[in-house]
């Protein structure tokens, strides 16, 4: 296990591995936003917290349908699944070094391109924490999806019509909790919320993306 | 090692073939052999469990194969020496050297896979079944691309593997030189009426 997650982030940050593609991609999508809708500080400071959820779950949603789809192409999902690991332990460190390579980083540069955005000042640690709990789920539903459609060729723009709509409660979530900090009220609640359903995708998204993988393999 | 009884096997909804039995001892080779479409590679992917068997079943101990498909599982990004330290720790070994010097690769340890020849490539995916400990190999057409010498390396490493109680089931045109290989014709095997496989139904038509 520990060797396939190693694999995953070295591919990752090997040339042509796209890491650093998501993030390039956030930082553009937030500067973008104060070109479109004006320099306002108090309009940019409103849909600050909506604008980095948005760019950070587009960001995410780059580079999903390289997590099966290149294995599938070489060979090496066949292989893994006549290997001693269980397919769903397979599928969990797939996500998790997708969330390594691509939440994580987008987590730790939400808050300089918050600056970016004029985002209030109570609301950064709202935002850090909301990315930091709400990020893993949209890796895991994202790995969901690309089990679904490991199979088809050139899948990905349906693997972003069926992944996007699953994203909308972290969406939701997250972005009510960034924006509660920013306006001083409790932001337990949603971040609690948010746990909550990062902590049900980890528990049982991976046997149904096995399962997945398994009927797609045949 | 391996009993087969009674198989069937079916590929995008049709049944391409029946009936096949089977025995493979330790220490014991088949070759498969037939037309192209008879049936060779599905058959082998239903023996590796990557697909359901339509009939019949597939005895073999739990972890014991080792499958090589017409891919070779190779990442090009990484070199021969990463490559196959990767799949050997999947497997839970840990030790390459031997199958680098087997397969001829040493010298080529350090390079990316992405600049190996096609038939480099096939010897580095064959060198991975030599890492996996697996005592029964599921090998597809294991000769593709390679040449006469790298053939012979090949025939003398699955030699090695027979002698120290291993077994290997294969598809392959080629004669290998293994002196005691037994041969099964797929060709009596073909299902009779392949239109409507058994269990087609609403299951299937999703599946």
């Amino acid at each position: 296990m520990l060797a396939l997650l190693l694999r995953d982030l070295r591919l990752a940050t090997r040339a042509g591995g796209g890491f650093g593609l998501s993030l390039a991609f956030f930082l553009i999508v937030t500067v973008l936003v104060p070109f479109g809708v004006g320099p306002e500080g108090g309009t940019l400071a409103k849909i600050a917290p909506g604008i980095l959820w948005v760019g950070a779950l587009l960001a995410c949603l780059l580079s999903l349908d390289r997590i099966f789809a290149l294995d599938r192409e070489d060979g090496s999902l066949d292989l893994l699944a006549t290997a001693p690991i269980p397919m769903e332990g397979a599928v969990a460190v797939k996500a998790l070094a997708h969330w390594l390579t691509t939440g994580l980083p987008l987590t730790l540069a939400a808050p300089v391109l918050g600056v970016l955005l004029n985002l209030p000042l109570p609301a950064f640690q709202p935002l850090l924490l909301s990315l930091l709990i709400g990020t893993p789920a949209l890796s895991m539903i994202g790995t969901f999806g690309a089990a679904l459609t490991v199979g088809l060729k050139r899948g990905g723009l349906l693997l972003s019509l069926l992944v996007l709509p699953l994203y909308i409660p972290t969406l939701i979530y997250g972005a009510e909790a960034a924006r509660r900090g920013g306006e001083g009220l409790a932001t337990a609640t949603p971040l609690l919320m948010m746990a909550g359903i990062t902590l049900g995708t980890i528990a049982i998204l991976p046997f149904a993306a096995a399962a997945a993988i398994r009927v797609n393999l045949r | 090692m391996l009993a087969v009884r009674d198989l069937a096997a079916t590929r995008g909804g049709l049944r391409l073939i029946e009936g096949v039995s089977f025995d493979l001892l330790p220490g014991q080779a088949l070759v498969l052999r037939g037309p192209n479409g008879i049936g060779k590679t599905t058959l082998l992917r239903t023996i590796a469990g990557l697909q359901p068997a339509a009939a019949g079943t597939v005895d073999l101990p739990p972890e014991g194969l080792a499958y090589a498909g017409h891919a070779d599982g190779l990442k090009a990004t990484l070199t021969v020496t990463e490559n196959l330290t990767f799949w050997a720790r999947i497997f839970g070994q840990s030790d390459i050297g031997n199958a680098l010097e087997a397969m001829d690769l040493v010298q080529l340890a350090d390079r990316p896979a992405q600049n190996l020849s096609a038939g480099q490539k096939r010897r580095l995916g064959l060198a991975r079944l030599l890492v996996t400990g697996r005592r029964l190999w599921l090998l597809d057409e294991p000769t593709v691309s390679l040449d006469r010498a790298s053939v012979a390396l090949f025939a003398t490493a699955v030699r090695a593997h027979l002698a120290a109680g291993g077994a290997a089931l294969m598809a392959t045109h080629i004669d290998l030189g293994l002196d005691d290989a037994g041969t099964l014709d797929l060709t009596p095997f073909r299902a009779r009426f392949p239109a409507a496989g058994q269990g087609d139904g609403f299951d299937e038509a999703f599946a």
